[in-house]
This record gives C-alpha cells, sequence and structure tokens, in this order.
C-alpha cells in the first residue's frame, strides 16, 4: 500500500468522509476514489455499488482483478424531540445500526427514565450541533411540532446536506414551515428535500408505527443517496 | 454492539499501521479480500503487522493469524505482495484451523 494512500485514507475515516480503496491485485497499485468521483465503465458501476452498499468486494474490470474496500461512516440518526415516537425509534433503529442521539431542550421530555440507554440531550439544538456538527452521513428528524426547537435545526441538517431530513407535520404545517425556513435563508432546492409529512406512507397511525415509518425511509435515503441528485453514475 | 460512530483510534488497524509508519516502523497490510462460506471476518478486513511480529486487528477468528504474521514479515522483507488462501479444502489451512469451515483469501501487502 502507498503510505500517502494510507494517510489519505486515514484523514476521509477520521472527518466522517467516504472513501473506497481500489487496489489492483495483479500489481498492487492502489488509489482512492472518493464520494462523488467520476469513474467509468465497469470499475466505475462496481465502486458506485461499493458506495451504495458499504460491502467491500473483489471485482473482474477491465481484464483486471480489484479489490475494492469501501469506508463508510458508520450512519447515525439524530432526532429532534423527546416525545412518543423517539422512544420507540431510538431501539429500533440502533437495532437496524443506525444509533440515535436525541435533542429536545424540554428537560420534562427529555429524562433518562424515558430513554433508557439513549444519548440524551436535554439543550438547544443550537448548543448541541455547536459541538456536533451534522455531516452528510447524519440523518434527521424533527419531531416536536415547536418551531423554535425544529427549524434551527432543519436549516443546519439541509445546509450539512444530511443523507436524510424529516419532519413532522401535516401539509399545512409544513407549508408555514416553508415560509420560516426560506425566511432563515434555505433555498427552495433545499426545502424539497425535506420529507414532510414524515416517514414512508404505510398508514401508520400509532406512535411504534411512525417511528416504523420514519427509519424505513431513513434507510432508503442512505441506501438511495446519491442517485437522485448525481444522475446514474457510469 | 458497538454504538460509536467515530474511529477507535486505539484498535483501528489501518491508523495503528500509519502510526508505525511515522515511528519509523517496517509494516505489512493483510486485507481479506474474499470470503466462502461461513468466514468469521468479512471482506475488507485488516491485520496489521511489524517487522518484529507485532500485529494488530483480526482477518478471522484468530485461526490463521498466525501463518499471516509468518507470510507479512517476508513480504515485508521482499516488498512482493502475497496471496493467501486457508479453508478446510486446504492442508495447511486444516492445521491453523479454519474450524468454521468457511474459506478466505487474504492478500498480504507491504507499506511503502
Amino acid at each position: 500500500m502507498d503510505p500517502y494512500v494510507l494517510k489519505t485514507l486515514n484523514e476521509e475515516r477520521r472527518a466522517r468522509r467516504a472513501a473506497v480503496l481500489v487496489t489492483d491485485l495483479g500489481d498492487g497499485r492502489d488509489r482512492i476514489v472518493r464520494e462523488g468521483d467520476r469513474v467509468a465503465g465497469e470499475l466505475g458501476a462496481a465502486i458506485a455499488s461499493a458506495f451504495r452498499t458499504g460491502i467491500s468486494r473483489s471485482v473482474e474490470a477491465e481484464g483486471r482483478t480489484f479489490f475494492l474496500n469501501a469506508h463508510l461512516p458508520r450512519p447515525r440518526l439524530v432526532v429532534i424531540g423527546a416525545v412518543h415516537i423517539s422512544q420507540a425509534l431510538a431501539p429500533m433503529a440502533r437495532i437496524a445500526g443506525y444509533p440515535v442521539e436525541i435533542i429536545d431542550p424540554r428537560t420534562a421530555f427529555a429524562t433518562p427514565e424515558r430513554f433508557h440507554g439513549v444519548a440524551l440531550h436535554a439543550e438547544w439544538p443550537e448548543d448541541v450541533l455547536k459541538r456536533q456538527p451534522l455531516d452528510s452521513y447524519t440523518a434527521l428528524a424533527a419531531v416536536t411540532h415547536d418551531p423554535k426547537i425544529d427549524d434551527f435545526a432543519l436549516k443546519a441538517a439541509l445546509d450539512a446536506r444530511c443523507f436524510y431530513v424529516g419532519a413532522l407535520g401535516s401539509r399545512k404545517t409544513h407549508a408555514k414551515r416553508v415560509e420560516r425556513l426560506l425566511a432563515l435563508g434555505a433555498s427552495a432546492d433545499q426545502i424539497a428535500r425535506i420529507h414532510a409529512p414524515i416517514g414512508l406512507d404505510i398508514g401508520a397511525a400509532s406512535p411504534a408505527e411512525i417511528a416504523v415509518a420514519v427509519l424505513a425511509q431513513t434507510i432508503h435515503a442512505f441506501r438511495s443517496r446519491g442517485l437522485e441528485s448525481k444522475g446514474a453514475v457510469a | 454492539m458497538d454504538e460509536s460512530i467515530y474511529l477507535d483510534e486505539a484498535r483501528d488497524p489501518l491508523i495503528i499501521a500509519e502510526g508505525w509508519m511515522k515511528d519509523g516502523k517496517d509494516v505489512a497490510i493483510a486485507t481479506v479480500v474474499e470470503t466462502w462460506g461461513s468466514a468469521p471476518r468479512p471482506a475488507g478486513s485488516h491485520l496489521v503487522i511489524d517487522v518484529e511480529g507485532n500485529f494488530h486487528g483480526s482477518v478471522s477468528g484468530g485461526c490463521v493469524e498466525g501463518a499471516v504474521v509468518t507470510d507479512a514479515i517476508d513480504v515485508i522483507g521482499s516488498g512482493k505482495p502475497r496471496m493467501l488462501e486457508f479453508g478446510v479444502a486446504d492442508e495447511t489451512a486444516w492445521q491453523v484451523g479454519l474450524s468454521c469451515g468457511g474459506r478466505i483469501k487474504v492478500y498480504v501487502e507491504r507499506l511503502g
């Protein structure tokens, strides 16, 4: 392995950015491909698949054998609101491989008794996100219904290009939210990325069912990320 | 279940390999590049080895690491990468023991 390649790879991994290390198993030469880099042909298609699935494997392409080692940051889910839905969402998401952090400044909601074993911040999103910024391997679900708590986090999630942004509330509630986010400086394209009403349409009724819908939508967004905005990767 | 979203710098093989390199040590990196059956570690797993035989990480459940370390020290000397195969079909591998019944291919290369 090229020492410079190793150094660069570790920098990417520390910064929670995805990278695929491509090693030619014939001559041992290696290089790093970052998410969004264009690679043509069969090898490019295999690399795109490695980014999507996170699965490392050997591939035959252009008459050579390459090993693709996919280094994807661990996805996580930040939930704004320590509410009933979040109580169901946190354990489900953790089992699915998406560790959850919950932020809610209302200390009556954000109690360890209600969220046993969950990373919980009884603080304003502004303060928590300053310490632990969002990134493109983070999903954000805003479920408080309260603009004072949700809006800042939603704007931050759009700016950080979170792979999923969802907001609880009816279409009418969301229409008002759109106005407020525009006033905060979000663009129409950014706002269009918000999933609202939140969750896949499975007819969810109870808080736990809504949690399933949110988790399913998060997983779908993660596994299809980059496909809508960048078009098909050659 | 590992909950952390950040690298475990103290145990991450590639971070350790970089540290060894900075300390001026000769290092080999072994990577699982193919698996069949019930292999204990998935493709992409690393074992990093220095010339004195110190190692971190894993390419199996501890079954074949000893054999990989021996080859890695040769690779550090020669600079030529090697492809190793372990599995129940292979007599040497049976001796070093992938008793779980899986087969793995491990690519061993020198760092630099």
